[in-house]
């Protein structure tokens, strides 16, 4: 069968079952859309800029276990969407993103709209590709997708020339695809498996440290099931929230610069760690020298062989799947009937709970002002914990890692690695997508919002009922709080002057829009949000503008050295 | 520490600036690369002088690895190998340090290739030691231009880098 260029990338996303793509059109990729209109199983979502179809194709992916795809012009389309390129690499999210480029005979000529796509996006991408002959679009296009989902996932981007896509050749989708130079690990070493039980039925003071690659994997539940068969303590990332139930007991909650206590003492003072799917990154274990200080021995397991070791020395690395491991390790445990004697454990229990009892997220209340802690606690009661929700990047984020409680994967989708500022409501866009009964939050903040607000009026276009809560503090809150806490309180810039009224914003793109300012309308405000249940709603939540997130480790100090309130400075 | 690490890639553009953006993105240096296609023409193989403590070198080597275009890492300066590298010295070579350029070329195996009345160019192959030397016992001022080529090097006896 022969087929134009534009009509076989139609038909391979079509193969790859590609439910939606998120795009933008432009000169580059007329020919795509023309084909695009002329098909319906795969649904095209017409975002108002770039970085909000890479945001919104990333949510879809986060909160499914399918890739994301996203679909820009030439120039600066594409470099439109490098933030939102850049936001997936960080956080191993599969995409994979077609963009359109000048014609094969205008390229090098510095052409209208020409840039060097491959050059731009090389550093964060997982792979990339330009196409010069309608020849390889189907096993490029192959390729693309399998990397982007296969090992360390990530994104992948397909830059296909204009006149390419016009091009006609003979059409067939490849069945395999093999790469000589790519073969990820899946399987662990199975003696590293028997070594790494060994230490951890030895452990007087273990923990286990799960991040991001937990949720990646789908290795929540066997991550819960060997934490359980161990009777371990557990901690959970930024990117690992959900991995493992928050509300259950041997959750210490979240580790790292916000982390609670119990789990960040936990994680130092531990003698022997465990970590899955986690790469010891700045914000999690502070300064590495000062973490290293305590011995312990530490058990690494990680899909990519470059995550071990890199910051931290590690005494066992299994390279491998993690659902793959874990199953192993399980079934390991079982077979030999070895089991931990909760004897050994227990005054590392007794010591744990000691320090849960500072209960280091408890907040002072106030019947005066709203506690930006208190909305997103409400919104845990009213949701019963089942909502999605994604963040934008400051104080609200951590505030939504802190006080929500994610009891499952895929539910929590935030910008973890490159902290992404207008990431929220695309993210979110793409995650009501994929899960239309399903109530999605965006919790977010007044600099935040303002990054990608324009993209209410593709909420209005595709009736996405998203409930927007913003914690509109009239401040950069986290930059605002690094200037009180270290720059003398001089506030240089971080105060936000001139505000639009959102709520009133939000009408003018069509939507429903709330102005909350009283601690006392707060759950009324939240309630009658969801009870709406075909409409977007956007909650302008006035916040104590002084408010901090606690506790805290200062860049460069160690997890120990933990700030818990103001009285602390 | 000084590492030779030697790699096998895919023969596509793009290739090479995927290795040298990896160096500079993540700050490793780089002493000398070199790189041409080999008997497999879908292969080409880059030789990659660099430096660092052993943490540094294993990332190295493993950020290599992970790289789509990258077949085969390894780091022949582990083991026993040879190394060469090539240079082009342009030399004045008029009255008395005429006859002194041919003689220190032979001292050091190397060959005149290319005469003028006033001017040799020595082409040396051998060790950046080697090389170095040479350059260090011809009178600098007599020196017009120098060319090298960079490392390439392999290991001694049975160990081959190949897929």
């Amino acid at each position: 069968m022969v087929l134009t260029g534009a009509e076989i990338v139609i038909r391979c996303l079509q193969e790859e079952k590609v439910e939606y793509v998120f795009g933008y059109p432009g000169g580059a990729v007329l020919f795509l859309y023309d084909e695009l209109s002329k098909q319906d199983t795969v649904r095209h979502v017409l975002v108002r800029h770039e970085q909000a179809a890479v945001h919104a194709a990333d949510g879809y992916a986060r909160s499914t276990d399918k890739v994301g795809v996203a679909l820009v012009t030439s120039g600066p389309g594409v470099t439109n969407a490098v933030t939102g390129i850049a936001t997936a690499y960080c956080d191993s999210i599969p995409m994979v993103i077609i963009s359109g480029q000048v014609p094969t005979a205008a390229i090098g000529q510095d052409a209208f709209q020409e840039v060097d796509t491959v050059g731009i996006t090389r550093p964060c991408v997982k792979h990339n590709f330009l196409v010069k002959d309608v020849r390889d679009i189907a096993t490029t296009i192959k390729k693309a997708f399998f990397l982007a989902k296969t090992g360390r996932p990530g994104p992948v981007l397909v830059d296909i020339p204009k006149d390419v896509s016009a091009h006609k050749c003979e059409y067939e989708y490849p069945k395999t695809v093999a790469l000589r130079s790519y073969n990820p690990i899946v399987k662990g070493h199975q003696g590293q498996i028997r070594k790494a039980l060994g230490l951890l039925l030895e452990a007087k003071r273990p923990m286990i440290y799960a991040g991001g690659g937990v949720v990646l994997a789908d290795a929540a539940e066997k991550l819960t099931k060997l934490t359980r068969l161990l009777g371990f303590p557990v901690t959970n990332t930024l990117m690992g929230l959900g991995g493992y139930p928050a509300t259950d007991r041997q959750n210490l909650g979240m580790l790292g610069m916000h982390g609670t206590i119990e789990a960040n003492m936990a994680m130092h003072y531990c003698d022997v760690l465990l970590a899955i799917g986690a790469r010891f990154d700045d914000r999690v274990i502070g300064n590495p020298a000062h973490f290293q200080s305590e011995p312990r021995k530490i058990i690494h397991i990680d899909i990519d062989p470059s995550s071990i070791s890199k910051r931290v020395k590690v005494d066992v690395p299994i390279v491998g799947n993690l659902s793959d491991v874990l199953d192993d390790m399980i079934k390991m445990l079982e077979s030999a009937g070895d089991k931990p004697n909760p004897v050994q454990i227990e005054p590392w229990w007794k010591q744990i709970e000691e320090w849960r009892r500072r209960e280091c997220l408890n907040y002072k209340n106030s019947t005066e002002v709203i506690k930006p802690q208190f909305v997103v606690e409400t919104l845990w009661k009213i949701t019963k914990g089942d909502a999605f929700v994604t963040s934008d990047v400051g104080q609200h984020q951590m505030w939504a890692a802190q006080y929500y409680k994610f009891d499952k994967p895929r539910r929590w989708v935030n910008s973890g690695g490159l902290g992404t500022m207008g990431f929220g409501l695309p993210a979110a866009m793409g995650v009501q997508l994929a899960h239309p009964g399903s109530p999605v939050a965006v919790i977010t903040g007044e600099g935040s919002i303002q990054m990608c607000i324009q993209e209410l009026s593709t909420c209005k276009q595709y009736r996405l009922p998203i409930k927007v809560l913003s914690l509109n503090n009239r401040y950069l809150g986290m930059v605002r709080q690094w200037q009180q806490f270290f720059h003398g309180n001089r506030y240089s810039e971080s105060y936000m002057d001139s505000l639009p009224d959102f709520a009133k914003l939000a009408e003018a793109y069509g939507h429903v829009g709330l102005r909350v300012e009283k601690p006392g309308d707060v759950e009324g405000a939240i309630r009658e949000a969801f009870s709406r249940k075909n409409d977007l709603v956007f909650l302008d939540f006035q916040v104590d503008p002084t408010e901090n997130v606690f506790p805290m480790v200062q860049g460069g100090k160690g997890l120990t050295e933990m700030i818990l309130s103001s009285e602390d400075l | 520490m000084r590492h030779v690490i030697s790699l096998l890639l895919e023969n596509e553009s793009g290739a090479l600036s995927r290795v040298s953006g990896l160096f500079s993105a993540r700050g490793y240096n780089i002493e000398s690369l070199t790189v041409a296609p080999t008997e497999d023409s879908s292969l080409s193989r880059m030789t990659i002088v660099t430096s660092g403590s052993d943490d540094i070198i294993e990332q190295i080597t493993k950020q290599l690895n992970k790289l789509i275009d990258v077949v085969k890492v390894v780091d022949i300066s582990e083991a026993a190998h040879i190394e060469r590298e090539l240079m082009l010295v342009k030399v004045r070579a008029t009255g008395k340090d005429r006859e002194e350029m041919k003689r220190m070329a032979d001292i050091f195996r190397g060959r005149i290739v290319d005469v003028t009345e006033s001017s040799y160019v020595i082409e040396l192959t051998g060790t950046q030691d080697k090389l170095n030397s040479f350059v260090g016992a011809i009178d600098k001022d007599l020196i017009l231009e120098t060319v090298r080529s960079g490392v390439c090097g392999v290991g001694r006896g049975d160990r081959v880098l190949k897929i």
